[in-house]
């Protein structure tokens, strides 16, 4: 259970963030989503007891981070975003040296436990430094989750990984938060979106958006897109695609695909297929285009503007 | 308690597998033995005009000393520095850890491999027992021993510190250096431009080298051994200090 209030901190005369209040519960996925240097990484560091916040407070798993921090470093694992590791210790040597500064009795068994976890068993006996980046990421991951926290926190915990690793991940984020908090940073809104119960969009040090990925979509998403791939040129299909009742703003990419918008929830797409195939045209593609998370940015930020204005 | 073991532990085994450890062994060593075997033929040609005085372990100590004073910078420069390099700093502030169990860890790991090297020039002392007759002095040896031992606590603890405050080593190996220099060295300096009483008097007080001496030759003071005490507690809680500052930039 994380629970923040005001929480606020300034790097000399700069504030990183502002009077952020938001609650994880347990046996729930929260997810930080945000541009680098949003905020993420300073608030991520203030609930894990690595620095204290300027003003505000946190609750983590019951206690309080400044008074009880001791207690709240207990309970919490955490994935720094650049992977603490020494390199001249094997796997099995860094995750024992955790171990035992964890206080975690048999910390033999409890390594191999969670070397099965992120699938490094073959690698117990290898020096981190040869590793692979995504090796290093699990064996962070492995540290984090060594004392079984009843709060996980990770920071950015998929970057730099090959996709196989990144699936991998992430089954081992939602194996764990199940019975567990768990706070992710992302800044790739699908990982979000598929690990998440609840996204909490950061920006500038504020929480600009909290909700569940699908509610913060549709809610921002105001018009819906696709994509239309067809063989050979592309461009005379243009015209006659705005025709069609519900196709909007028509635009041809560089990569010759064609993109349109329409309302959310109309369903175009078969009245698309049709017009292509009778204009004469093998069809190749036809998908829906999902709203980046920069265009979620540039959304809010416009909302934010107008607001005001109001 | 627990933790200050874990830490010192892993830094023992660590100067092991870095080249660190045996160039200053080799240093210490290598200087120290030269040192003697010097002191040995000059005290034997002496001894055929002027009679026997024969050497005790101080010419053992009394290198050692101004060995430490160079190898301790390149002993803790990279202790806390390397972990704030390598952002591990970050994994062991979030640990359910003090700050002061990961401080005096750290210091304990390069005082017990320093006890290592001290415990290898234990020879010369054993060789120079069976070269002179009755044998030498054992009361100072020990004196000597526990004089050198809580010099190099001393020496430790400021270089910690000193490692606690850079990011980067060599800055911790300078700063380390200088430090040591000022208070081994330099430390009446400021007689030479202030004449004072009350400034003498301090200044005698914090004069490492003068307490040291003292010690090794045999003269056992309460006072000399506090002071280097002292010194170690006073650098360990600063460096204590500057660990938890961080946390507030």
């Amino acid at each position: 259970m994380i629970r923040a209030t005001g929480l606020t901190k300034d790097y000399g005369s700069r504030r990183a963030i502002e009077n952020l209040t938001f609650e994880a519960k347990q046996g729930e996925v929260v997810g930080f989503l945000g541009p680098n240097g949003a905020g993420k990484t300073t608030t991520m560091r203030i609930l894990t007891g690595y620095m204290p916040p300027t003003f505000g407070t946190a609750e983590v798993a019951g206690y309080d981070i400044i008074r009880d921090s001791i207690e709240v470093r207990r309970r919490v694992g955490y994935l720094p975003e650049t992977v603490p590791l020494y390199p001249d210790m094997t796997v099995f040597e860094y995750l024992t040296f955790m171990a035992d500064l964890r206080h975690i009795p048999d910390s033999g068994d409890m390594v191999d436990e969670v070397l099965e976890m992120v699938g490094l068993e073959q690698r117990a006996d290898g020096y981190i430094a040869k590793l692979s980046k995504g090796m290093r990421q699990r064996v962070g991951l492995a540290q984090s989750l060594l004392h079984k926290p009843e709060v996980l926190i990770l920071d950015e915990p998929t970057i730099g990984l090959d996709p196989a690793q990144v699936v991998e991940v992430r089954n081992i984020i939602r194996e764990v938060g199940k019975e567990r908090t768990v706070l992710l940073s992302t800044h790739i809104l699908s990982e979000a979106q598929q690990l998440c119960d609840r996204v909490m969009i950061i920006n500038k040090g504020r929480i600009v958006a909290e909700d569940s990925p699908e509610n913060l979509q549709s809610s921002l998403v105001g018009a819906e897109r696709a994509l239309v791939r067809v063989k050979g040129e592309s461009e005379e299909l243009a015209p006659q695609l705005s025709k069609i009742a519900g196709v909007q703003n028509v635009k041809v990419r560089p990569d010759g695909a064609l993109e349109f918008q329409f309302a959310p929830g109309q369903e175009i797409r078969p009245a698309v297929a049709k017009a292509v195939i009778q204009a004469g045209y093998d069809l190749i593609e036809l998908s829906p285009v999902g709203m980046s998370l920069e265009e979620i940015f540039l959304e809010l930020t416009r909302d934010g503007s107008e607001s005001k204005k109001e | 308690m627990r933790n200050v073991w874990t830490f010192a532990v892993r830094e023992f085994k660590h100067y092991f597998i870095t080249p660190i450890a045996y160039i200053v062994a080799l240093v210490a060593l290598l200087t120290v033995g030269i040192l003697f075997v010097i002191q040995i033929y000059y005290a034997a040609s002496q001894s055929l005009y002027y009679g026997s005085t024969a050497p005790d372990a101080s010419i053992v100590i009394g290198p050692l000393a101004t060995v430490f004073l160079l190898v301790t910078p390149a002993i803790t420069m990279r202790l806390l520095a390397d972990e704030q390099r390598m952002g591990t700093m970050e994994l062991l502030l979030t640990a359910p850890v003090k700050d002061w169990e990961l401080v005096v860890g750290k210091w304990l790991g390069a005082f017990l491999f320093s006890l290592t090297v001290i415990a290898v020039t234990l020879i010369f002392p054993i060789i120079l027992n069976k070269l002179v007759t009755p044998g030498i002095d054992q009361g100072v040896m020990a004196a000597g021993y526990l004089a050198i031992i809580l010099l190099v606590a001393a020496y430790l603890a400021v270089g910690t510190t000193m490692s606690a405050i850079f990011s980067n080593q060599f800055a911790a190996f300078f700063a380390t250096l200088v430090v040591l220099m000022a208070l081994w060295w330099l430390i009446h300096l400021p007689t030479y431009v202030v004449q004072s009483d009350a400034i003498n008097t301090v200044l005698n007080y914090l004069d490492l080298n003068t307490r040291f001496t003292s010690l090794m030759t045999g003269k056992v003071a309460l006072s000399d051994i506090i002071y280097p005490l002292s010194l170690t507690a006073v650098g360990l809680f600063l460096g204590s200090v500057v660990v938890e500052m961080r946390r507030w930039q």
